[in-house]
């Protein structure tokens, strides 16, 4: 065990998937040409004022009640004051000493399968920045403002977390929240889900934290791990040869696998933060609370526990199927169809079905076998149809034609043989063809039952009924 | 030259054509300019245009209580199509995409847009003197300043070239300029007026508000232009009253409240001696005058050139050069496009109150003075509210002095923040307020200032009314102008 202990908090920005803008009518929508999504607000115009988008607070809101945290009834809204092109007003509009949402908690799992609350220090609104673009324009910068006012909520942990596997657990948890109370699509590639890692090590068993660095835009959970893991090196490495750790902002570069400095303590902004005027502090009522917690969804961890019980799963497996809503809707629609074997479903949905899903890049929904088809495969296990083995024969051409299990079996004749006396018949084949295996099998070669086992399904084309065979083949070998 | 109100009736009696108002009040503008310097920009052509589709509007019995009136707006406010420049060289090729709700309220009331009035410099200013296009004269004595920050819009309205003028007050830039040109200057309860479209100095503090010759104008333009605007959170979501109805209530025990901290050493007799003897006046239509007193009132201005400077401070960020507004000659990076494009586009006073604001706000320093003053602002608010228990309305003088020389006051800016000692306090505790001639001194008009609750503006403008139906100093116009 190292002699030094990691410690980590997130800061993740996560973007509300709202229709329009967080103080402007704009839309929201993601790839439209640049600064096609940009009215007077979001350009920052003379004379123009914000007006807070109301489905924004609701959002925020329902997080924290899935956090478990205090929503506070006052917030206000502060400008963070700096310059950059991007930022069209010169200050981006934030919460900085009252935040929203305070005092939260998230659960993650471990890999030793213990439980770990993370402590969630806060949770608040904001608008995002636009986008400087450099490609394609030689000499110039362009500004894309059509990002300019997204909303986001920042949601900042406490420095609760002790490697990086439990940082991406972390995130991971958060992500899954997020989707299930639909108020993010998650998705990390067009930035909508990204966080800024704060990494410090202390000696193992020392109070004081260490000297930290914060890691910028992390847009992957790979990334997240990586840049972590190199951060603590970096950290270690500098501490144990007697060097400090200088407070910084770092970023991660992915193609090289490192972090370098972008600015220390010392060139960090002052953004002057301070009460915008142009808005009232927020309010937030006891009507308004309850009605968002009519809306709250069954939650990941209230799934999990459900499945668990109600369908006889592992935690382990039970935590794998509600990681999205969109699979655990999958999964409960393919057990409705299939009740007699939730296990086998489970098993089904997390192998082959998550195996095909992966190897073609999909998500759940755009699934080419559907649950209730699914289910139909399971029950053809069950009713001795087919055999497992079939069964992902059976699959496979399910998803490569679109076709039902009933079609694809019917249609290459995959039925399994359960008549006896036919199993019997190629059995006294096989054995007629292979006298010498028949011999070292009685002579105590016990190992070649298998061997007839295989002769045998290879002679039926896999589809003699395995249990059947076995229970002849005993009967049938010692002779 | 008649009041809005009667330009307004006249039109509808069609006792004269709009055409021929615009045309005559043209002629008086290019005739003035010279002297005045009042105006920015005059939209002639538009005018004339607006005026034949009201005259259109009126012939066939239609329009609203405004059709056919032109009017000037400060050039704070947007208006589409048109330049607005804020009075700054940042802003000199600005053409707005839209109309401030201020603007779009009174055109829809009828009212003609007929120029764009010269101000100090993003409002920064009590003399007119900070604006980009040249100082502002005033009518009273072109050696004198006008006041500010709505100079532009007072020396305007005093030397009768519009009958009345939108202005934005944030320290006393309606009130103060009406006063040293012997006009009226409402300024509302922050809240009343939207401030959508009216470029932001300090938005705690901003208020659009009326430059008239009588307070019945003020009702009038104000009952136009008032009411909640979704565009604007800190708009307040209230009815808004009849003023011009509401003014013709009697002012009999009204209890008047007589400002003591306004009646200091720095009180020029004169202005004294003018405030005093509308006390009388109003003591004899009815009213009771109590002497109040507000302990932390002297505090405004201090409390004042922290916050407004605060909010400039990043209000003002977004002149940046990059979407709008000036940019210099060949930047060579993105610092250099900044710096200079924000140190040729901005003057001095900006720049100053750029950097006070911008120290208030910094780590080390935002406890000691801007959460300070913002304490001190909830006493004041507190001193108002605890006055206004045992009073109806405040009264007291709207500047120390008259209108002083071009000049004289550039070389010191504390000498000139003092000018608005009086004012701020209502700005701070977001009160509506009245500026109304009372008198001269030595030649120069004199401001009486009367101070109401919160949404009181029927009240302030019944009492102004009132005062000014005894009283004929509002009529008074300057020496060539009449």
């Amino acid at each position: 065990m190292s002699e030094w202990e990691t410690v980590i908090g997130l800061e993740i920005h996560a973007q509300l998937a709202t229709r329009s803008k967080i103080f402007s009518g704009s839309a929201t929508a993601y790839g439209a040409p640049p600064n096609t999504q940009a009215d007077l607000v979001d350009l920052g115009y003379p004379g123009v004022l914000p007006v807070l988008n109301g489905e924004a607070v609701r959002m925020v809101v329902k997080l924290g009640l899935a956090i478990d945290a205090r929503i506070a009834p006052l917030s206000v809204f502060a400008r963070k004051n700096y310059f950059y092109p991007d930022l069209p007003k010169g200050y981006q509009i934030s919460q900085y000493e009252l935040p929203v949402v305070a005092r939260g908690t998230l659960e993650i799992v471990l890999e030793d399968g213990t439980v770990k609350r993370i402590g969630i220090t806060r949770a608040h609104l904001e608008e995002d920045a636009g986008k400087s673009l450099h490609e394609g324009l030689p000499g110039v910068t362009g500004i894309d403002l059509n990002r300019a006012g997204t909303p986001l909520v920042e949601i900042v942990s406490e420095p609760d977390m002790r490697s990086a596997k439990e940082a991406v657990a972390y995130m991971k948890k958060m992500h899954t929240l997020v989707r299930y109370l639909e108020i993010c699509d998650g998705n990390m590639q067009e930035g909508s889900f990204r966080c800024d890692a704060n990494v410090s090590v202390r000696p193992r068993g020392a109070q004081k934290f260490g000297t930290r660095a914060e890691i910028k835009n992390l847009n992957s959970f790979r990334f997240v791990e990586r840049a972590i893991n190199f951060e603590v090196a970096r950290q270690v490495e500098l501490l144990e040869s007697g060097r400090a750790v200088v407070q910084e902002t770092r970023l991660y570069d992915p193609d090289k696998g490192e972090t370098r400095s972008m600015r220390s303590k010392e060139e960090a902004n002052d953004y002057r933060y301070f009460p915008d005027p142009d808005l009232l502090p927020l309010k937030v009522d006891a009507a308004l609370i309850e009605s968002v917690r009519a809306t709250l969804p069954e939650l990941p961890d209230q799934k999990a526990a459900r499945f668990a019980s109600q369908y006889g799963l592992s935690a382990y497996d039970a935590g794998v199927l509600t990681a999205s809503r969109e699979l655990a809707a999958y999964y409960e629609e393919a057990v409705r169809a299939a009740p007699e074997d939730p296990k086998l479903a489970a098993n089904w949905v997390m192998g082959d079905l998550a195996a095909a899903l992966n190897k073609e890049g999909l998500e759940v929904g755009a699934a080419k076998i559907s649950a209730p088809r699914l289910g139909e495969l399971l029950r053809r296990m069950h009713d001795g149809t087919i055999s497992g083995k079939i069964a992902k024969e059976v699959f496979e051409l399910m998803w490569s034609q679109g076709s039902s299990a009933d079609a694809v079996i019917a249609a290459q004749g995959l039925r399994q043989i359960t008549d006896s006396d036919a199993i019997a018949r190629v059995i006294d084949e096989v054995m007629a063809k292979n006298p010498a295996q028949l011999a070292d099998y009685r002579a105590g070669k016990d190992k070649l039952f298998g061997f007839f086992v295989g002769q045998v399904m290879k002679a039926t084309g896999g589809k003699a009924n395995p249990a059947q065979l076995n229970e002849l083949l005993r009967k049938k070998l010692p002779g | 030259m008649r009041t809005l109100t009667q330009l307004a009736d006249g039109l509808r009696r069609r006792s004269f054509s709009s055409v021929e108002l615009v045309g005559a009040l043209l002629a008086r503008i290019e005739k003035s300019q010279p002297a005045l310097n009042a105006f920015i920009s005059v939209a002639a052509a538009e005018a004339l245009e607006a005026a034949r589709a009201a005259d259109r509007t009126l012939a066939a019995g239609g329009g609203g209580p405004l059709t056919g009136v032109p009017i000037a707006h400060k050039d704070i406010f947007c208006t589409a199509g048109m330049r607005t420049t804020c009075g700054s060289r940042m802003l000199d090729n600005f053409v707005s995409p839209y109309d401030a709700t201020v603007v779009a309220r009174l055109k829809r009331a009828g009212a003609l847009l007929l120029a764009k009035t010269n101000m100090d410099e993003f409002a920064m200013g009590s003399s007119n003197e900070n604006s980009f296009y040249g100082p502002v004269r005033n009518p009273w004595n072109p050696q004198m300043v006008p006041g500010g920050s709505s100079g532009g819009s007072a020396a305007a309205v005093a030397a009768r070239l519009v009958p009345g003028a939108t202005g934005t007050d944030t320290g006393g830039s309606i009130r103060q300029p009406a006063a040293l040109c012997g006009i009226t200057g409402m300024k509302p309860t922050y809240g009343r007026v939207s401030r959508y479209g009216m470029i932001a100095f300090a938005s705690s503090l901003d208020q659009g508000g009326t430059l008239t010759a009588s307070a019945a104008d003020a009702a009038l333009m104000l009952r136009e232009m008032a009411g909640f605007d979704p565009r604007d959170s800190t708009s307040v979501d209230a009815p808004v009253p009849d003023y011009v109805a509401a003014i013709e209530e009697p002012i009999t025990g009204l209890r008047i409240g007589l400002l003591a901290e306004f009646f200091d050493k720095g009180l020029d007799a004169e202005n004294e001696r003018c405030v005093r003897e509308a006390l009388r006046v109003l003591e004899g239509l009815g009213a009771r005058v109590s002497q109040v007193s507000l302990p932390n009132l002297p505090m405004s201005v201090p409390v004042y050139y922290v916050v407004a400077p605060a909010e400039a401070s990043s209000n003002l960020a977004r002149y940046d050069g990059v979407r709008f507004g000036h940019r210099c000659e060949n930047p060579r990076d993105l610092t250099d496009m900044y710096r200079r494009s924000r140190g040729e586009g901005f003057g001095a006073e900006v720049k100053r109150r750029i950097m006070t604001g911008t120290y208030v706000l910094s780590a080390g320093y935002y406890d000691a003075y801007y959460l300070k003053a913002q304490r001190v602002r909830a006493l004041i608010n507190a001193d108002f509210v605890r006055a206004f228990q045992s009073v109806d309305v405040l009264i007291g003088p709207t500047t120390p002095t008259p209108a002083f020389p071009i000049g004289a006051k550039t070389a010191d800016p504390i000498t000139m923040y003092l000018n608005d000692i009086y004012t701020i306090g209502a700005n701070l505790a977001g009160l509506p307020a009245i500026s109304v001639p009372c008198g001269f001194a030595a030649g120069l008009p004199v401001g009486l200032q009367i101070v109401g609750p919160h949404f009181s503006e029927a009240r302030v403008l019944a009492a102004a009314h009132a005062f000014q139906r005894t009283t004929d100093w509002h009529t008074r116009v300057p020496v060539g102008y009449a």
